[in-house]
């Protein structure tokens, strides 16, 4: 097989000791930037650029290709640890994870992300290799009626998050959008809540969101309730990595990650978060121990949503090598890069600059070779952090989350709103609302609306876009199953048992 | 304390990741002088890359000694204009890049403080815009495609950057030329190049206009078809005509250039412009310019001036008729 050639060549071009240096490099990096809130990949890799006037193009992009890994690898680190996302791809992690971490399976948690970015990693890696040709045509094929089609299907997943009152979940949902509405309107150009402020014009980060409602105010909730004696932390139950049943559990959620997160991130306006949400709420529809969800942590919970960020992650790459398009920010600073080498990334790349193309994909499955031996035995160090009494572990988050979200554009009115939003963030914890509906209802809220809008636009008004389009009324069609699906079940078990001849008035 | 470690080892990789950045190349040139560049967007956009490359030019060039940059992003350079106008006032070795998208955003965002304000220096570069359909379209020529947007402009949806912005702004230009009024058009935003390309190459749209750059591969490949050029002539080696040789009589440059902030002296406004101009003559910064396909559009001082004021007109005259001013 041609493929299989190319890649032996790739692998000679990255297995040069200084290319496995620059892989090496460029994965620690990463994992330490993924780790920080803020500081994400892409600004990373935009501070990095000069280092292009210097070194060879194999050894930059093996250097970036690492960062990039390397921080899908970190992010979740102090989501499950912390409940402080550092990217937004991670930010379904802390839901499980952070339960998990505080009824002793933080090992499990950090073990399972790690394993199980490694398989995601690799599988998708090998879907780059592989099927990109295939997967873009089908990826190309998704317009705005198609995106905004999934978003539906998205927000059934919403479901999955509301916790036990819906009037509440969707209250946190619906602030969200609000939240998300903040900044100027892509389709119009007007400024929307902004009130005045120049600096909301380009609306609120969700990190620093996530941050404000999950880091902040669970630690003004922790404060509170210093002397209440509840919520203890256990550090470390049982063993420290994960136990059979937990490997058992954790494998299949890992591959259906994967088959989840790769097609969508290869997609245009894909992105890595709505895989973590499709992927948590499958789990969760499927796993036989759901009342660990959201009370002790679900082990599936991490496993699903981790392995599917990471295999977004290398779905990106796929628009990005065969044709030049460049879906992410971190994809879009990267060709940029090409660009300061004189080589124009486009649906020639691949031909004109096999060398480095495969280089660039054989250095991907080093980097996550270099990932899981890397983070593994930090496993038990990350786990005793744990250790530390309550007080000056959450002063450490506060201190962590400030200087993160400080880091994100050096704007003082970011510090301000992640604050408020701790407030807020607190004020929801004490009187029960959920908080992760408002950070779905902040990134799929604009996504859902803008797609709308644009399908509309192109369409001229024309309502039957949306189903005429046959992966539309796929996607719709699911949706619909999903949401109506489990009521007409549940009504169908309730007749079957009640006699039929008995009709209950709230059905 | 674990996560004072922590917490450490991170902010060191952080400064690790800005260190390897200003120090990669030596400051060569001892007498030179060190310049600041302040840069009103993110790291990695277009004018973060024109002061980086100024940057790696002018050190090479052996003009300076070394640059510092500092990044104010937000609402389109509209964040860190007053930040330049009212913190960096009478430092004659400062610059500030702007650009063609600052002008729009000032006046979309009705901002409080605008380019007069400031002390132009030079403009440097441009990006001239394409407009173009996908291979299968049955748009073959500019005319094509104007005829079918005097027919129906609503059955025509353009695809492009985010509203208001230069490729919003030509394609207002492009139908207030040919007679077609600016409500009615269908203009499709895309948030990144990306997300437009792929559009067209899904064949969601009937037409796109963008950056030249973001569409010569695609061109190149067969996978677009180049309808027109904004540009002010034919370009070497592009095979398509200018938009005024098609018959729609405009012109433009997503132009980038540098601004001195408010109260510098005459004397460092000369010593600035010798020192940008001399940058800008250098074969360095011409490779530069030909790898990141932007055209060299020098000029600097009272005509620079002159030009930001026309332009800005222009813009404004546009943004009201798109119904964003």
């Amino acid at each position: 097989m041609e493929t299989l050639g190319h890649l032996a060549h790739g692998f000679a071009v990255a297995f040069s000791p200084t290319n496995l240096l620059w892989c090496l490099l460029g994965t620690t990096l990463g994992t330490a930037i993924g780790v920080l809130p803020g500081l994400g990949p892409a600004l990373t890799i935009a501070l990095l650029l000069p280092i292009t006037y210097q070194v060879a193009p194999e050894a930059s992009f093996i250097l970036f290709a690492g960062i990039y890994y390397g921080a899908m690898y970190g992010g979740s680190t102090t989501s499950i640890l912390l409940n402080t996302p550092g990217e937004s791809a991670t930010i379904v992690t802390a839901l499980e994870g952070n339960k998990m971490a505080r009824s002793g399976r933080g090992g499990a948690a950090l073990a399972t992300s790690a394993i199980g970015s490694f398989v995601a990693g690799t599988l998708g890696t090998l879907g780059v290799a592989f099927l990109a040709p295939v997967v873009v045509k089908f990826a190309l094929a998704f317009g705005p009626a198609e995106y905004f089609s999934l978003m539906v299907l998205a927000f059934i997943t919403v479901s999955a998050v509301l916790g036990s009152s819906s009037v509440r979940g969707l209250t946190s949902l619906f602030a969200g959008f609000v939240i998300g509405m903040i900044g100027v309107d892509l389709q119009t150009g007007q400024p929307r809540f902004t009130f005045g402020m120049t600096e909301l014009l380009d609306g609120v980060d969700v990190i620093i969101a996530a941050v404000g409602l999950f880091a902040v105010g669970e630690t003004l909730y922790m404060a509170s309730r210093r002397y209440a004696g509840k919520d203890e932390i256990v550090p470390l139950k049982g063993s420290l990595y994960m136990t059979a049943a937990e490997w058992g559990r954790s494998w299949k959620a890992w591959l259906r990650g994967a088959a989840i997160g790769f097609p969508i991130g290869a997609m245009p306006a894909g992105g890595a978060e709505i895989p973590t949400f499709l992927s948590y709420a499958i789990e969760k529809k499927l796993s036989k121990h759901k009342e660990e969800f959201g009370t002790v942590g679900a082990i599936e919970g991490v496993a699903g949503p981790e392995a599917a960020n990471n295999a977004s992650a290398a779905g990106v790459l796929v628009p990005m090598l065969t044709l030049g398009l460049p879906t992410s920010a971190t994809a879009a600073i990267m060709l940029s890069a090409f660009q300061s080498y004189g080589i124009n990334p486009g649906p020639l790349l691949l031909t004109t600059q096999a060398d480095l193309v495969w280089g660039l994909i054989a250095s991907l499955f080093i980097a996550n070779v270099i990932l899981v031996i890397l983070n593994l035995p930090l496993i038990g160090l990350w786990v005793r952090l744990l250790k530390i009494p309550a007080p000056q572990l959450y002063a450490g988050i506060l201190v962590f989350a400030t200087v993160g979200t400080y880091g994100i554009s050096q704007s003082p009115i970011d510090l301000v709103i992640l604050y408020l939003l701790g407030a807020a963030g607190f004020l929801m914890r004490r009187f029960d609302f959920p908080t992760a509906p408002v950070i779905i209802g902040m990134i799929l809220g604009p996504l859902a609306e803008t797609q709308f809008r644009r399908a509309m636009t192109i369409s001229n008004g024309d309502w039957s876009v949306f189903y005429k389009h046959p992966l539309s009324l796929t996607l719709l069609t699911l949706a619909f199953i999903g949401l109506v699906g489990p009521h007409v079940w549940a009504f169908i078990e309730h007749r079957r048992r009640r006699g039929p001849e008995h009709v209950p008035g709230d059905a | 304390m674990l996560n004072r470690r922590r917490f450490l080892m991170s902010t060191a990789a952080a400064g690790a990741a800005g260190l390897v950045a200003s120090h990669f190349s030596p400051a060569f040139a001892e007498g030179a002088p060190q310049i600041q560049v302040f840069v009103p967007a993110a790291p990695g956009g277009g004018w973060d890359q024109t002061a980086r490359t100024m940057d790696q030019v002018l050190r090479s060039e052996k003009l300076i000694s070394g640059s510092q940059i500092t990044n104010v992003g937000g609402a389109g350079g509209t964040v860190g204009l007053p930040q330049f106008i009212n913190q960096w006032g009478g430092k004659g070795n400062s610059l500030m890049v702007a650009g063609m998208v600052m002008v729009g955003a000032i006046i979309a965002n009705k901002a409080a403080n605008n380019l007069t304000q400031v002390t132009p220096i030079a403009r440097l570069t441009g990006e001239f815009e394409a407009l173009v359909v996908p291979a299968d379209s049955p748009f073959k020529t500019a005319a094509d495609f104007v005829a079918a947007l005097k027919a129906d402009p609503t059955k025509v949806p353009v695809a492009g950057g985010s509203a208001g912005g230069s490729d919003h702004i030509l394609f207002g230009l492009i139908a207030k030329t040919v007679g077609v009024p600016a409500p009615s058009l269908s203009y499709v935003p895309f948030a990144g190049g990306g997300e437009a390309l792929s559009a067209l190459l899904g064949n969601q749209v009937a037409a796109g206009i963008s950056g030249f750059g973001e569409f010569s591969e695609q061109v190149k490949a067969g996978a677009l078809r180049l309808l027109a050029i904004s540009a002010d002539k034919r370009q070497d080696g592009i095979d398509a005509p200018t938009l005024k040789e098609a018959g729609i009589d405009v012109e433009l440059f997503n132009w980038r250039g540098v601004f001195a902030p408010p109260g510098v002296s005459d004397a460092d406004k000369a010593a600035m412009i010798t020192l940008v101009e001399t940058m800008a003559k250098s074969d360095a910064w011409a490779s530069e310019c030909k790898n990141r396909n932007w055209t060299s559009i020098l000029l600097t001082g009272d005509d620079y001036a002159k030009f930001v004021a026309e332009d800005s007109a222009r813009i404004e005259a546009i943004l009201k008729d798109l119904g964003l001013a």
